[in-house]
């Protein structure tokens, strides 16, 4: 027996800790519970109505015959989302690396971020609002609604998005690699082309990849820019429809076949987005920055 | 290790550049023979001819802040050509602030600035009519933490400064700039590897090289060595003894007995001023200035 003893932990703090560790456990399960359900009945709900014709005809806007499919909306939802996107992401990379590269710790830099912050906190119909009264109501155009005014609607929801991911991902990027192409001579432009977007980029697409999820998920800002309607068109100066649209317009409906439509479409939406995700998560691994 | 650290085989910067003939006794052997070699007497052998004439950099009346902090003051100092001088001091003596402006990076840091003279063999290098851009090709730089670019090869690290500056990059010049750093043997067959799989040691030779393959006349070195091995500091030692036949180098260095090893002057840096500078067996063993002595001897620092 040694004269040297270490004292054994006390009853009162292995009780705390189980309590603790316990009530942290059932929080978790709390919150997953809601998150199952979803996936459950959008599953047991949705994949009743998939088939080949779901996805290949357009919603016939029968009440009482045969629904249709929900082609155009697939269509109208990548269409639309596409062109947000090609708006959007140029603007927001451009801003996040004159944040980053150019105006640092500036006054002006530092009042873009507070509105690119605000911007992040306007709800989305704010934004749908907002090209109602500038671009539909006006028949800005020669149009009212159309769907590059969805998309414009998309672009403004996504901007704020875009521009802080990338932001944080230019950050991220070590100083000393800027350092090491300008004692090389390079300039600040060749610089940022060459060197920093190359290793920000992983990080860059992940963040595009997830306002693109969404933005593509967004009702509001569509229903009174684009409009919802039946027939595929990959024209952006026409109405077009859309996914989260539609599956607003239907699921209301007192008719069985079209909410089951609603579901289906529902369903179609989550494994889109969720393909996105796994990508932006497989880009991500791939990351050799954080 | 694939490479035989005690016969190395000697490395030429340049080919095709004329060296002297018969080769010189190698440095390398040299270096390696005496390893036990007591600092502070090594500047004792003949020195190696020079390839190439390097400018010598001379600093006038150089002050240097960063806002308010006053971290070089009126430092007036003179790298010979085609030698290796050593800047040695304590942490933020300002050593590294006067290898920053002689290439200009200082001015890259937000509310950094710099008054004074630094001239190139008469060239100032802050004439406001000069391009920054052509002052930092002929003035390369290494940097204490290897930083290769990662999202690039080994081959497109090296060839970096050519890309980044729009010029035309050949195979050839790739691997003069990677004989140069001793690095070619190693990565001949990976080129086309990204450049931070190699090993720290290898990646800041890697970085030796990318500084080399825009072919300056001048090589700053912030502390080149101090997150390296000891293995792998020794060749950086031996290339800086390769290197100064044909360019002109600074290092920065807080190891004393690297400074002892390939320096031929010695500069001591004290609280942003230049206490002492000479060469480089003086100042360890005979020097004017007390704190010089202090310092030399681990007194403080």
């Amino acid at each position: 027996m040694s004269a040297f003893s270490l004292e054994r932990v006390s009853p009162r703090r292995r009780r705390a800790d189980r309590l603790a560790r316990g009530a942290v456990a059932a929080l978790t399960l709390v919150a997953l519970v809601p998150l199952a359900l979803v996936v459950w009945y959008l599953l047991e709900q949705g994949l009743g109505a998939l088939s080949v014709d779901f996805f290949t005809t357009d919603p016939s806007g029968s009440f009482l015959g045969d629904p249709g499919g929900i082609k155009s909306a697939i269509v109208g939802t990548v269409l639309m989302v596409a062109l947000a996107a090609a708006i959007a992401v140029p603007v927001g990379v451009g801003v996040a690396i004159w944040l980053v590269e150019l105006g640092r710790a500036g006054k002006l830099a530092q009042a873009v971020r507070y509105f690119v912050d605000v911007m992040t906190g306007v709800p989305s119909i704010v934004f749908g609002l907002f090209v109602y009264i500038t671009l539909v109501t006006t028949g800005f155009g020669g149009s009212s609604f159309a769907g590059w005014k969805g998309s414009v609607a998309l672009a403004l929801l996504m901007l704020p998005v875009v521009t802080r991911s990338a932001e944080v991902v230019l950050l991220l990027v070590p100083d000393t690699l800027r350092e090491a192409s300008y004692a090389l001579g390079a300039p600040r432009w060749r610089t940022i082309v060459r060197v920093v977007l190359p290793a920000a980029l992983p990080g860059i697409v992940t963040g595009v990849l997830l306002a693109i999820a969404r933005a593509a998920g967004e009702t509001a800002p569509l229903l009174f820019t684009a409009a919802v309607v039946n027939a595929t068109t990959v024209d952006l100066g026409d109405r077009m429809n859309s996914l989260p649209a539609l599956i607003f317009q239907n699921v209301a409906q007192p008719q069985d076949r079209l909410v089951a439509i609603a579901w289906g479409a529902a369903l179609t939406l989550v494994a889109m987005i969720l393909i996105l995700t796994l990508l932006a998560r497989l880009i991500q691994r791939r990351s050799r920055l954080s | 290790m694939s490479d035989d650290v005690t016969n190395p085989a000697p490395t030429a910067l340049d080919p095709a550049r004329p060296l002297p003939a018969p080769p010189l006794p190698a440095v390398a052997d040299r270096q390696a023979a005496a390893p036990g070699a007591a600092p502070g007497a090594p500047a004792a052998e003949p020195r190696d001819a020079v390839g190439r004439t390097a400018p010598a950099i001379r600093l006038e009346r150089l002050n240097a802040w960063y806002g308010a902090m006053h971290s070089v003051r009126d430092l007036s100092l003179t790298f010979a050509a085609n030698e290796a001088t050593a800047l040695i001091g304590p942490s933020g003596s300002g050593k590294s602030t006067v290898v920053r402006c002689i290439n200009r990076m200082h001015e890259e840091i937000p509310g950094a600035r710099a008054s004074g003279s630094v001239t190139l063999e008469g060239a100032d290098v802050y004439d406001p009519g000069v391009d920054v851009v052509a002052v930092r090709r002929s003035i390369g730089m290494v940097f204490q933490k290897p930083n290769p670019f990662p999202t690039m090869s080994i081959f497109d690290n090296v060839a970096a400064g050519l890309k980044l500056t729009a010029r035309k990059v050949e195979h050839d010049q790739v691997e003069r700039a990677l004989r140069g750093a001793g690095l070619w043997d190693e990565v001949k067959d990976r080129l086309a590897q990204p450049g931070i799989g190699l090993s720290g040691g290898q990646q800041q030779r890697l970085c030796i090289a990318r500084a080399l393959a825009v072919e300056p006349d001048v090589l700053l070195m912030d502390e080149p060595a101090s997150a390296l091995d000891p293995i792998s500091t020794l060749k950086i030692e031996q290339l800086v003894e390769e290197l100064k036949r044909s360019i002109t180098i600074v290092i920065v260095t807080h190891n004393m007995q690297q400074a002892a090893r390939v320096a031929d002057s010695t500069a001591f840096m004290l609280d942003g001023e230049l206490v002492e500078h000479g060469p480089t067996a003086k100042v360890f063993t005979n020097p004017d200035d007390s704190r010089t002595e202090e310092y030399v001897t681990g007194k403080f620092g």
